[in-house]
């Protein structure tokens, strides 16, 4: 019987693994002039919608002790900067391109994204 | 006026450009001068400007300025901060692996019985295990709450899960024995599981952390390259200024042993220069009056006076620091499917882990939650998402930080990735294969006429006649007459015959150099044009005395370059204006085959030879050129390597800039890119096969969580250490 249960509680929990981690609906913030990124346990918000050809403010704040999250890496932007604790960290994008541009952790484990319009 | 303070919170060159832009917008300011090395910046307006308003520019871009002099050093309170941190990390993990190693003592079957009894004792375990769970490995928490609640799963999140599985089960055996006992499963807590996942695992992120600071410590070394203070000339004054005060125009001083300040030319004096810490060659530089000096190298014998060409942010030694930096920035089109299959990869073994507990505890030996629940600990914490993630990036830092070293400077890491694929290399012949000066290469005196003079006689005539001409063949006669010490003659009567030659009366003769008079047989002049050289004739009281024959001649290094290469199974092409039967003479000496000698090439049609030859879509084409005038045909090739320039075209246009002009650099950058992309090569495989081939075995049962656990920390430590292993190679 208890065979059972597990066996019933095991597929349900994969799927419930499943629909948490992967199911997650992106809302997207536009961003005009400046936006502030919270960072704790992923970025916050993770995706932003910046404007095409104009200066864009991205101001970093990392409040999480996590080793991954030290550094922010926009690499199609060619930067990678370190995320001091408690201390709010400006980059500065201007896109020349429009299109989807991911931003991550330093190892690539936390994913953000730029959407240029 | 001007003002000097200090920010805080800068990192990288576009820290500095970004402060600067923000300065210079505050109403009055004329300049800003924002200094990396030293935090400091120095602002210049026509009025007085307000502290707040610095402070609120200097903010509103993310950073912070400081006028206090003793706080300034709070800049130096972020590494200390870092270094506060490694050692908090040691203390906790050496502490946590003390604790474990006792729990280990009192519970492990074995050696439990060598242990003294308080050690044996649950609710001492109890106690110890907590300390490292909730002290220790808080961290572990702190990191995967936060990010459960954004719906994310990190490395994090797979040990706290493991651990607390084991620390909760431990707790619930240890005060509610009796349901246990009742359920027919013996009551024996697993603290030692939990303790010793921490300590090991806390051990291996602080040795991991201890190496990946070596990884950036290129940036760091050309920062510190840079002269805090030069001593410049004003109105016959000398003295020391800090180097973000030097203007352009400046006059500098620079002593013996000095380091030059800023990069500029020499209006006097001259000395041998050491370059190598710039460009990579270890030779030192002669320089004399009207050459270029580069900022931060240093002045080894002589003291000379230098004009300021270029400060702050457009020397030479800050645009290599910003061309590493964002090289290191970039990513490598490898990495992108790391990238997927990591943002995967976590909730995927948080899947199997469930599985794993799944399927042991339907179709598993009795105890069955036991060996569920230690398998399901086993897979969750022997996966290691943080060896794929430091792969690629780690050896992208530390290649490009190594080619900054050897004055190999890579634009991005996709460059770098196409650089090891290079099949075949073009030079451009002028100024990269070849010097680019024409010299005199033979004088040779016919003895049919039997002159009363001898070779260095005729030479001295025929410079003298050359010094009066402005043409760069002359120039190179002269230059030959100089070289051997020869005194020139003043000429009478100088005739430049336009399409021929020149002429001039030297010492009461008549002297003509230039092309042949009348046809007459040469045979040793033909031989000298098919080496591809260029002859001029010596005429004396109008009868042929002897040739000079002058040729672009070939760098040192161009015929080793072209060997190592053919050995490194690349194809070279040489790429030229000139004629064919010159460029054919070159391209012998040098020993690129007949048929990759491409001649008569029109500036503008380089490019579109490249293209040709990247018709094959095999073929990978590199491109080296001095990069003056070969900006479209550097940017055409798969990899475009631009030679002994700093300038912004070239480096815009190259995938690959080489700070010498040392041919050998074009290998080196290969055998760089070679061995940087072997290295990303051997951390994926060991990174995924390692997850491939462990993490099924965990599944089956045969891997003990403590076990899994030191593997896990080794995995990520390995990956690093063999990218730090670059740094040790030759190039």
């Amino acid at each position: 019987m208890d065979k059972i249960l597990v066996a019933i509680g095991g597929i349900i929990s994969s799927f419930f693994v499943y629909w948490y981690f992967f199911m997650k609906k992106e809302q997207t913030v536009e961003a005009s002039e400046s936006i502030d990124i919270l960072v704790e346990g992923g970025y916050k918000p993770s995706t932003i919608s910046i404007p095409y050809g104009k200066t864009t403010r991205i101001n970093f704040l990392r409040k999480d002790g996590n080793s991954c999250l030290e550094d922010v890496v926009l690499a199609d932007f060619k930067i990678r900067k370190s995320l001091p604790m408690n201390e709010k960290v400006t980059i500065e994008v201007t896109p020349d391109k429009k299109g989807d541009f991911d931003f991550t952790c330093g190892m690539g484990m936390f994913h953000g994204k730029l959407i240029v319009k | 006026m001007k003002k000097t303070f200090f920010i805080k919170g800068m990192h990288c060159a576009s820290c500095v450009y970004t402060n600067e832009k923000a300065l210079k917008a505050i109403s009055g300011v004329k300049d800003a001068v924002v200094n990396l090395a030293t935090n400091k910046a120095t602002v210049e307006s026509s009025g007085q400007i307000l502290e707040e308003d610095i402070s609120h520019a200097v903010k509103g871009v993310g950073y912070e300025a400081i006028f206090d002099k003793q706080s300034a050093s709070a800049e130096a309170t972020a590494d200390k901060e870092k270094q506060k941190e490694l050692t908090q990390l040691k203390v906790k993990s050496l502490t946590s692996l003390f604790l474990g190693l006792l729990i280990v003592w009192g519970s492990f079957p074995g050696i439990m019985n060598f242990a003294p009894v308080f050690l044996k004792d649950f609710y001492l375990q109890f106690i110890l295990s907590s300390i490292v769970q909730f002290w220790a490995g808080w961290q572990f928490y702190q990191a995967t709450i936060p990010a459960l609640k954004n719906r994310l799963a990190n490395m994090d999140t797979l040990v706290a899960l493991g651990t607390t599985v084991a620390y909760v089960y431990s707790v619930l055996v240890v005060f509610f024995p009796a349901i246990f006992k009742s359920a027919g499963v013996e009551a024996m807590p697993y603290f030692d599981v939990s303790a010793i996942i921490i300590a090991l695992i806390l051990l291996g992120r602080y040795l991991e952390a201890k190496a990946k600071a070596g990884t950036s410590e290129a940036i760091k070394k050309l920062i510190g390259l840079q002269a805090k203070t030069a001593r410049v000339i004003r109105a016959g004054k000398e003295f020391d200024v800090a180097i973000e005060d030097v203007k352009i125009g400046d006059v500098v001083r620079v002593r013996p042993g000095e380091k030059i300040p800023v990069d500029g030319m020499i209006i006097e004096g001259e000395s041998s220069i050491d370059e190598s810490m710039v460009t990579g060659e270890s030779m030192p530089v002669d320089k004399k009056k009207g050459d270029k000096v580069i900022g931060a190298t240093i002045n080894k014998s002589g003291s000379f006076l230098l004009k300021a060409e270029k400060i702050g942010r457009d020397t030479m030694l800050a645009h290599i620091i910003q061309l590493v930096e964002e090289a290191q920035a970039s990513k490598a089109p490898i990495q992108r499917l790391v990238d997927i299959i990591s943002s995967y990869f976590v909730p995927a073994v948080i899947i199997l882990a469930v599985g794993t507990f799944t399927g042991w505890y339907v179709f598993g030996p009795t105890p069955v939650f036991i060996h569920a629940m230690l398998n399901a600990i086993a897979v969750l914490i022997i996966a290691c998402p943080c060896a794929m993630g430091l792969a690629t990036p780690t050896a992208i830092m530390v290649g490009t930080g190594r080619g900054a070293e050897i004055g190999v400077l890579i634009k991005d890491a996709a460059s770098l990735e196409t650089a090891h694929k290079i099949k075949t290399v073009i030079f451009d012949k002028t100024g990269t294969l070849t010097k680019g000066k024409p010299a005199v290469t033979d004088v040779t005196k016919f003895s049919i006429f039997n002159f009363q003079f001898s070779k260095e006689e005729m030479l001295k005539m025929a410079a003298s006649v050359e010094k009066n001409s402005e043409h760069p063949l002359g120039e190179a006669i002269v230059k030959k007459a100089e070289s051997e010490k020869l005194y020139l003659i003043k000429v009478n009567k100088f005739k430049s015959i336009t399409g021929k030659g020149v002429e001039g009366i030297v010492d009461g003769k008549k002297v003509y150099v230039g092309k042949l008079l009348k046809q007459e047989p040469d045979p040793e002049g033909e031989k000298l044009k098919n080496e591809g050289k260029t002859v001029v004739y010596v005429y004396v009281e109008d009868k042929l005395a002897g040739l000079i024959a002058i040729a672009d001649t070939i760098k040192e290094t161009a015929r080793e370059t072209i060997s190592i290469l053919s050995k490194m199974k690349i194809e070279t092409y040489m790429i030229t204006g000139d004629n064919k039967q010159t460029a054919q003479a070159i391209g012998k000496q040098l020993g690129i085959k007949k048929e990759n000698v491409l001649a008569e090439v029109l500036p503008q049609d380089k490019e579109k030879k490249v293209r040709e030859l990247k018709n094959d879509d095999k073929n990978i084409v590199a491109f080296a050129g001095d990069g003056i005038n070969d900006a479209p045909a550097l940017a055409a090739a798969h990899v475009g390597v631009a030679m002994g320039s700093g300038t912004d075209v070239a480096i815009e246009a190259s995938s690959i800039t080489l700070v010498n002009k040392d041919l050998r650099s074009v290998v080196r950058a290969i055998e760089l890119s070679r061995k940087t992309m072997r290295t990303i090569r051997m951390n994926l495989f060991w990174a995924f096969f390692y997850n491939i081939i462990l993490i099924p075995v965990a599944m089956m049962g045969k891997i003990n969580p403590i076990f899994a656990s030191g593997a896990m920390a080794l995995s990520s430590i390995s990956v690093v250490t063999n990218s730090l292993f670059l740094k040790k190679q030759k190039i």
